[in-house]
């Protein structure tokens, strides 16, 4: 039992961080809330489902077009509904809900609302301390990996990189010094709903897809974001493994677990609030006028 | 007769003369008429819903609008209005005038437990942190479901009166005497404290005012109405079930309070009295009613790129203007100010109205 814990917790500390990172990204540098963030994730499942069961692309074509096509929508959406309610936050709040509801409803009316299963895109099992994980499984985890690297890579090693981590610093001293802050955002809305997507068709063929699959991952999300200090992306690496754990331990190891995982999570979470109102790496508040 | 004249005068100057009041007194009015000329159950039914509705949506504005504190777990206080009006009435066979107070009582300590809990929160930690609040609810109720009734719930509750009108009468009535206490609160010193807190909180405290006590006061408040929503449609449903505690629901209140405009209390109820009626209506036709919740949410999004604070502090600045010297608000095709005579054709500054959030 301990070794399936071990490894589910990563697993799942895999996938969350992909999304954590994503959505700390858009909200460290344009103060997005972004709800409809999970929504995307579950496009890019239905999308990689169509492309690989119905259009019968190759796995590998069908997974970054899926991707390419949810990334390049998500710009579309930032431009035409975010954008010209940018300064209002309350609406912009709304307008991210507003979407990922219709994104779900869009999916309903496609594609029914049943559950949908991908069948497996590689077979074969690694044993690994005595726990059998299926080939599937460990692809999670290596592109999570790679992915946040990645991240890693444009933010620390790239001008693009340096001009988020500015913008995220003090807007208006990016500004000031000539960088788009405008382009900035739409990039980092871009790079965020990449991962989302990523993670969205890297899961696709171990869960079921189906329209609701965003609001459980949203939750846990954004739980993990807070844990982690909001806009920090370290905070929220670390926020996804621990919450990963948690789940995972919780399902093992407790009876009624699977009822209780969400709420273990999210109790924890109010915990760590509760002693630390910043979060674990979030910078305390300066008082904001 | 002194008094009849003296309600005529009131009537008169105080209402007649700004056509939002007008709006608002024909609304009422409209309510109390409905079962007497459309006597029908379902659309008794439907108002009903809805004024139970517009109860939970004037609440989450008082908390969210005016103090600032924007919960995206609102159903809690809804879910647990409801289920300790089930609980007790299933298990103790109470009469149900009863436990709707009790479900409220319940409801109050609740939003008191979460005031304190968030009291060290700010912005979007409280919003997010308080998404997780009823979540944690559910999953406690379905960890334990002998005693709530796990996934199906508590059905089978009585209802507070027999018919379907007085039923509606019930939460018609409800809903009219909270929202107009919601307002007159939010009119208030205590309202005029939450419009600071919500502005500037630190300047708030260097002025003296505990903040931290009047956050719990209004948290409790803000539960207190949401909570007797949430056992009145209890009783009207007879079901409490988890549905009362969802996502979706705590994300349906922010829409309504947002889209009827924030800090307004009369803006969620316009909200809810516009959007839910018509996402029945859309219902009730065959082919639509796949594509409801698309349709609401396409509305949503198209009303709000055009009117990005909302409905009704649009339609108010379309229907009246502020007097530049008095600023007291007069009717829009008024030449002079109604109480000072100064000319009310400058618009500079009458942009802005008198509750401006953000």
């Amino acid at each position: 039992m301990l070794q399936d814990i071990l490894v589910t917790g990563l697993i799942n500390g895999g996938v969350y961080a992909l999304l954590a990172v994503g959505f700390s990204l858009v909200f460290g540098v344009a103060r997005i809330v972004n709800i409809a963030h999970t929504a995307f994730y579950m496009l890019a499942a239905y999308c990689f489902y169509a492309l690989l069961v119905h259009a019968g692309l190759a796995v590998a074509s069908a997974a970054a077009a899926a991707v390419l096509a949810v990334t390049a929508l998500s710009v579309l959406c930032y431009k035409l509904v975010i954008e010209p309610v940018r300064e209002h936050e309350a609406a912009v709040l709304i307008a991210t809900i507003a979407l990922a509801l219709i994104f779900q409803e869009l999916m309903q009316v496609a594609f029914g609302g049943n559950f949908l299963g991908i069948p497996a895109t590689i077979s074969g099992v690694v044993s690994l301390a005595g726990v059998n994980i299926p080939y599937q499984r460990l692809l999670i985890l290596v592109v999570a990996a790679a992915m946040l690297a990645a991240t890693w890579a444009i933010l620390y090693r790239t001008r693009l990189g340096l001009a988020i981590r500015a913008t995220a610093n003090d807007l208006e001293v990016a500004s000031l010094l000539g960088m788009n802050v405008h382009r900035v955002a739409m990039a980092c809305v871009a790079i965020s709903v990449a991962l989302a997507a990523i993670a969205g068709v890297v899961v696709a063929p171990v869960f079921v897809v189906d329209p609701r699959m965003w609001l459980a991952p949203l939750v846990t999300m954004l739980a993990i974001v807070v844990l982690g200090g909001l806009g920090s992306l370290k905070g929220s690496l670390i926020g996804a493994l621990i919450l990963g754990y948690v789940e995972a331990i919780t399902v093992f190891a407790l009876p009624a677990g699977a009822y209780l995982k969400g709420a273990v999570a999210l109790t924890i979470m109010i915990v760590v609030l509760l002693a630390r109102p910043e979060g674990l790496f979030g910078v305390a508040f300066e008082e904001e006028r | 007769m002194f008094l009849l004249r003296r309600a005529w005068a009131n009537l008169r100057n105080e209402i007649l003369v700004l056509p939002s009041r007008t709006l608002v007194l024909a609304w009422a009015l409209a309510l109390a008429l409905l079962p007497l000329v459309w006597p029908d159950p379902y659309v008794l039914r439907i108002v009903t819903m809805t004024c139970l509705f517009a109860t939970f949506a004037a609440s989450w504005d008082l908390l969210a609008g005016f103090a600032g504190q924007v919960n995206f777990g609102h159903a809690l206080f809804f879910g647990a209005g409801a289920y300790a009006s089930a609980l007790l009435s299933h298990h103790g066979g109470i009469s149900p005038w009863i436990t709707v107070c009790a479900g409220a009582a319940v409801a109050t300590l609740l939003g008191l437990a979460t005031g304190l809990l968030c009291r060290r929160l700010r912005g979007s930690y409280l919003s997010l942190a308080t998404l997780a609040l009823p979540l944690i609810a559910t999953g406690l109720l379905f960890a334990f479901p002998d005693f709530s009734g796990g996934e199906l719930g508590i059905s089978g509750l009585k209802r507070l009166a027999a018919s379907a009108t007085g039923n509606y009468y019930i939460a018609a009535a409800a809903m009219l005497a909270s929202v107009f206490g919601m307002w007159l609160i939010s009119d208030s010193n205590f309202g005029l404290v939450l419009h600071a807190i919500r502005d500037d909180e630190v300047a708030a405290r260097a002025s003296g005012i505990n903040t931290a006590r009047y956050k719990l006061a209004v948290f409790a408040l803000s539960a207190l109405f949401a909570g007797v929503a949430g056992a009145l449609y209890a009783h009207f449903l007879r079901v409490a079930g988890p549905s009362t505690l969802e996502v979706a629901l705590s994300f349906q209140v922010v829409i309504w309070g947002i889209f009827g405009g924030a800090a307004t209390i009369y803006g969620p109820v316009a909200a809810v009295f516009l959007l839910y009626p018509f996402t029945e209506w859309l219902g009730s036709f065959q082919s639509l009613s796949d594509l409801r919740l698309l349709i609401f949410a396409a509305v949503v999004l198209a009303v709000l790129l055009f009117m990005p604070r909302g409905i009704t502090p649009w339609l108010r600045d379309k229907i009246e203007t502020q007097c530049p010297r008095c600023k007291q608000r007069n009717a829009a095709w008024r030449a002079l100010c109604r109480l000072c005579n100064a000319p009310l054709g400058l618009r500079d500054g009458c942009d802005l109205g008198r509750y401006n959030p953000r």
